[in-house]
């Protein structure tokens, strides 16, 4: 059965024609061509195709199209020049780079949801991706870096910048 | 030590903002409309005959385009022996081989179709270890090895060459060091120490599953987009196997999404050749689930060792007898060469003037195996230093101190009979010293922490020399833009190793320029790009950089003949940097490079120069090809070698453990990325700790894989990492760009011995086979009487 849908994705909205049977990576991949979001497992197990989903991260080759109706997607492409994108160059948290973008999507929800995020939350949250190239230790020398960084804005007085 | 402006630091990578958001594509995130898919109907049976395959229900599916099964090609192929149908047609002999394979409008529809395929199986014996198929009354895996046809070609010597499958067995390949004589070692030696380890073959599960997509002009030509480490001996290989001409095949390889050895065979490009023909040339893409990507395609190899050593009563090693049945799986492809390559650097890093050793290749009914990062060393490290440490714990001295007082020093020979010295050699006894303090060895190898938990350290050392066959090389081209800036075009493939930023660092440092006017092109094109042996072992930056560095002498050289004649100063006054010719001893008279890499024209008219087009080739000379009884000759340039401990915090009452600290002291020479190194580094060992103490197939009694997805087949998570150190000893090598010495596997290699000998002490019993799970230990100790 074929459905037409309306995705709001990056603050835009997307019409795609899909199968009910498309799961959300599926249109984001090949009817949108957003490929920032990339298929490892299909299969909910290595998070390289994490997006968001009002502000949580998903896999989004475990959600549906049409069940992502009505919810805020952001991908990869949604993100522009973020602290956590800077701190994935700057830690040398990526390798070849196939898992990043699901990695940095998981790892900016996890900064914006729990700005006091403890190692274990840290875990707890990281977990869900895999990563074959780095050690993790960089990537998490980048969440890390952010963390501290948001820390320090929110201890400086608002008319200073 | 030589200081250098861009060499030694942490350049980040060229493509680092592309990856972060999400703009790099990879193979599969290129999507053409019109593309067709194909989809793989793959054996359920390890070892069985195949009669009829039906394919009737599976043309009804509307959309499907095609249906090859393997009796329309009965091609045999391989890089080694060529034994391997492409699509199996008498019989499968891996529970996941492709048998036919669909070609549709979508994978949807290609997936249906291939459920829909009926095959008639006759079941036979299965093969399903190598030490069942070193039986002498095992099933044949091969029932005439002697009719294979074995690739001879000259570039495919080396650890590919000289191959003697073994007629009437399942031996794919005997590879011998014969060093010395074995019975006088041992005869010298008060304690002889004799171990058998093993663990099964395992993935490389890297994050970007392989995909390959082709399409057929009408001219004939043949375009190839893949996510391949060697695609000149793709090209190559598709060439000689459909007769095409080598011109006619073009290959493109994009950015690859991770690899460790795993696209180093040729597999999917065949397969996609032929499903593109039979949809008349049409473009198609065979991308792998990641269940295919596990077993279908080519694996990480399995051993069982048999590893017996000799020493006198005061720690010198004597003697060393190895005897190694590595699982290869169905088909030699690139298992022979990793066998291979594991017999000549057999004894690590240490002194034995008496070397036994028997690398045998066998095949079985498992899946196929291919290069895995250690190529050979990781595997054969895991028994040798284990037994080390048996071995040193037998005498009553120091691991440390007993592989201190046999590490190989200059002047010593390899186990293929090189003389080594201080260029072609690491320096392992400084790694060791080093270790020694960045791991407090001395404040104890095993602490209680409670009645409970114990903390222990364990320590390894290998070493490992680039077994690139005689003859290999690597070429490069430097073009100018209009204001200086320098493009560079070689072969050398980006797999997350950093090698094409490195290149960059290389152009800077010579012409002494910014990094950021050096770009390089990602993509490799094998009509565009000169040709260069695959990205493989640790020595595309010794081939691509001395490539790379002779091209910029030679554009040096364009650039200087140019000014001179403009600035009136003969050549040999001349010197460059930052993007200029200048007088050595005036630099105030100089010329920007952008006014003359196109050529200069005088106000008359007259021109001086013409384009500078900067141009290298490199060839690797002194490799010879390596004798298969004895082992004798010269496998690669230089032996690097690490140091390295792992530190576990054990539970007694229920085997479980924490990773908490894991050193690597490297001899690396110079190090021309120091970031970039440390992470290599860091994440070779990340990979080596998650294949000791979680990864390995499970089999079922047919030779089933059960271990196919994530969910099953566990690799290390974020939060299970211990805490990573790396340190460097920079002991440049002749003749390597900057006097680097490989990198890129090192960090692997001794994790598993290490961190096996960390568990061996902690559990108090001796853990001989991977992975170290604690259901594995808690068995090991069951059998021991040490747990009830």
């Amino acid at each position: 059965m074929i459905e037409k849908l309306t995705l709001d994705i990056n603050g835009e909205q997307w019409v795609a024609t899909v199968r009910m049977a498309d799961t959300l990576l599926d249109v984001l991949r090949e009817k949108l061509d957003l490929t920032g979001a990339k298929r490892g497992c299909e299969n909910g197990d290595c998070g390289s195709c994490t997006v968001l989903a009002d502000g949580l991260p998903v896999k989004s080759c475990m959600m549906l199209a049409v069940d992502a109706i009505g919810k805020k997607l952001t991908t990869i492409e949604g993100l522009q020049d973020t602290p956590m994108q800077h701190a994935f160059v700057e830690k040398w948290a990526f390798q070849c780079g196939y898992c990043t973008s699901g990695f940095i999507m998981n790892a900016h929800a996890l900064v914006n949801q729990h700005p006091d995020a403890t190692d274990e939350i840290m875990e707890e949250w990281l977990s869900s991706n895999i990563c074959r190239c780095t050690s993790y230790q960089e990537i998490r020398e980048a969440v890390k870096s952010v963390l501290k960084e948001q820390r320090f804005d929110r201890k400086r007085p608002r008319n200073r910048r | 030590m030589k200081r250098y402006r861009v060499i030694g630091k942490s350049v980040l990578k060229k493509e680092s903002w592309d990856k972060v958001s999400g703009r790099v594509k990879y193979i599969d995130d290129h999507q053409e409309v019109g593309t067709l898919h194909v989809k793989l109907l793959t054996s359920t049976y390890a070892h069985a005959y195949i009669g009829n395959v039906d394919t009737t229900e599976a043309w009804k599916v509307p959309g499907v385009r095609a249906i090859v099964t393997g009796k329309d090609y009965p091609l045999l192929i391989g890089t080694t022996i060529k034994d391997r149908p492409l699509l199996a047609f008498d019989k499968v002999r891996y529970y996941g081989e492709p048998i036919a394979m669909v070609i549709a409008d979508t994978e949807a529809i290609a997936i249906q179709a291939v459920t829909l395929i009926c095959v008639e199986y006759k079941p036979l014996r299965v093969v399903n270890s190598p030490v069942e198929a070193y039986q002498k009354d095992a099933p044949l895996v091969h029932d005439q090895i002697e009719q294979y046809l074995i690739d001879q070609d000259a570039d495919t010597t080396g650890t590919s060459g000289g191959i003697r499958p073994v007629p009437g067995t399942n031996i794919a390949n005997r590879q011998g060091i014969r060093k010395g004589n074995i019975e006088r070692g041992f005869a010298r030696s008060d304690v002889i120490v004799e171990e058998v380890f093993s663990f099964k073959q395992s993935d490389h599960t890297a994050i970007e599953t392989r995909c390959a997509d082709v399409e057929i002009k009408k001219t004939g030509e043949v375009i190839i987009h893949s996510a391949s480490q060697e695609p000149f001996e793709m090209r190559e290989l598709i060439s000689q196997t459909f007769n095409i001409d080598e011109g006619k095949v073009h290959v493109h390889i994009p950015l690859v999404g991770g690899s460790f050895g795993a696209k180093t065979s040729v597999q999917l490009e065949p397969l996609a050749y032929v499903a593109s023909k039979a949809v008349g040339g049409r473009k198609v893409r065979l991308r792998n689930s990641r269940e295919e990507d596990i077993v279908t395609s080519p694996v990480h190899i399995g051993l069982h060792a048999k590893v017996k050593m000799g020493c006198t009563r005061d720690g010198k090693l004597q003697a060393i007898k190895l005897f190694f049945l590595f699982d290869g799986g169905a088909y030699a492809e690139r298992a022979v060469p990793v066998t291979k390559a594991a017999a000549f650097d057999c004894t690590g890093p240490y002194t034995i003037d008496h070397v036994w050793c028997d690398s045998l290749c066998m095949y079985t009914n498992h899946p196929y195996a291919t290069d895995f990062r250690g190529f050979g060393r990781t595997e054969v490290a895991f028994g040798v230093e284990r037994t080390i440490d048996i071995m040193a714990n037998k005498l009553g001295m120091c691991p440390l101190e007993f592989r201190l007082k046999n590490a190989i020093q200059p002047g010593d020979t390899s186990p293929t009979k090189v003389l080594l010295n201080k260029s072609n050699l690491g320096d392992i006894r400084e790694c060791l010293l080093q270790l020694r303090e960045l791991i407090d060895w001395d404040r104890g190898q095993r602490i209680d922490i409670s009645d409970r938990i114990v903390r222990t350290k364990g320590i390894s050392c290998t070493w490992k020399n680039g077994d690139p066959p005689p003859g290999v090389g690597a070429g490069a081209i430097l073009t100018f833009n209009s204001d200086g800036g320098i493009n560079i075009n070689c072969a050398a493939i980006e797999i997350g190793q950093g090698t094409k930023t490195v290149l960059t660092q290389m152009v800077a440092e010579k012409m002494k320029m910014d990094v950021d006017d050096v770009f390089i092109q990602m993509e490799v094109n094998t009509q565009l790009s000169p040709e260069h042996w695959e990205t493989a072992a640790s020595r595309t930056t010794f081939l691509s950089g001395n490539a790379v560095l002779r091209a910029v002498e030679d554009a040096i050289r364009q650039l200087k003949r140019t000014a001179a004649i403009i600035l009136k100063v003969p050549v040999d006054e001349l010197e460059v940097a930052n993007k200029k010719v200048y007088k050595k001893t005036s630099p105030s008279i100089s010329i920007d490079f952008s006014e003359i890499v196109y050529g200069y024209i005088f106000p008359d008219g007259k021109v001086a120069g013409t384009q500078v087009v900067g141009r290298g080739t490199y060839m690797i000379p002194g490799i010879t090809e390596m004798d298969p009884v004895t082992g004798r000759g010269i496998q690669g340039p230089e032996w690097g070698v690490v140091a390295q401990a792992v530190e576990v915090e054990f539970d007694k009452r229920d085997n479980t453990f924490k990773l908490i600290r894991a050193v690597s002291v490297a001899d690396a020479g110079t190090i021309l990325n120091y970031k970039g190194a440390e992470t290599q580094v860091m994440g070779a060992m990340n990979m080596g700790l998650s294949f000791a103490t979680r990864e390995g197939f499970l089999y079922d009694d047919q030779g089933k894989v059960l271990t196919t997805q994530f969910r099953s087949y566990k690799v290390m998570h974020y939060g299970e990492q211990p805490e990573y150190i790396v340190r460097f000893i920079e002991n440049p090598v002749k003749g390597a760009p900057f006097g680097s010495r490989g990198l890129g596997e090192h960090g692997i290699m001794g994790m598993p011995a290490a961190v096996a000998n960390s568990l061996s002490l902690a559990a108090n019993v001796s853990l001989q086979q991977l992975p170290l799970t604690p259901e594995f230990i808690w068995k090991t100790r069951l059998k021991a009487g040490e747990v009830y």
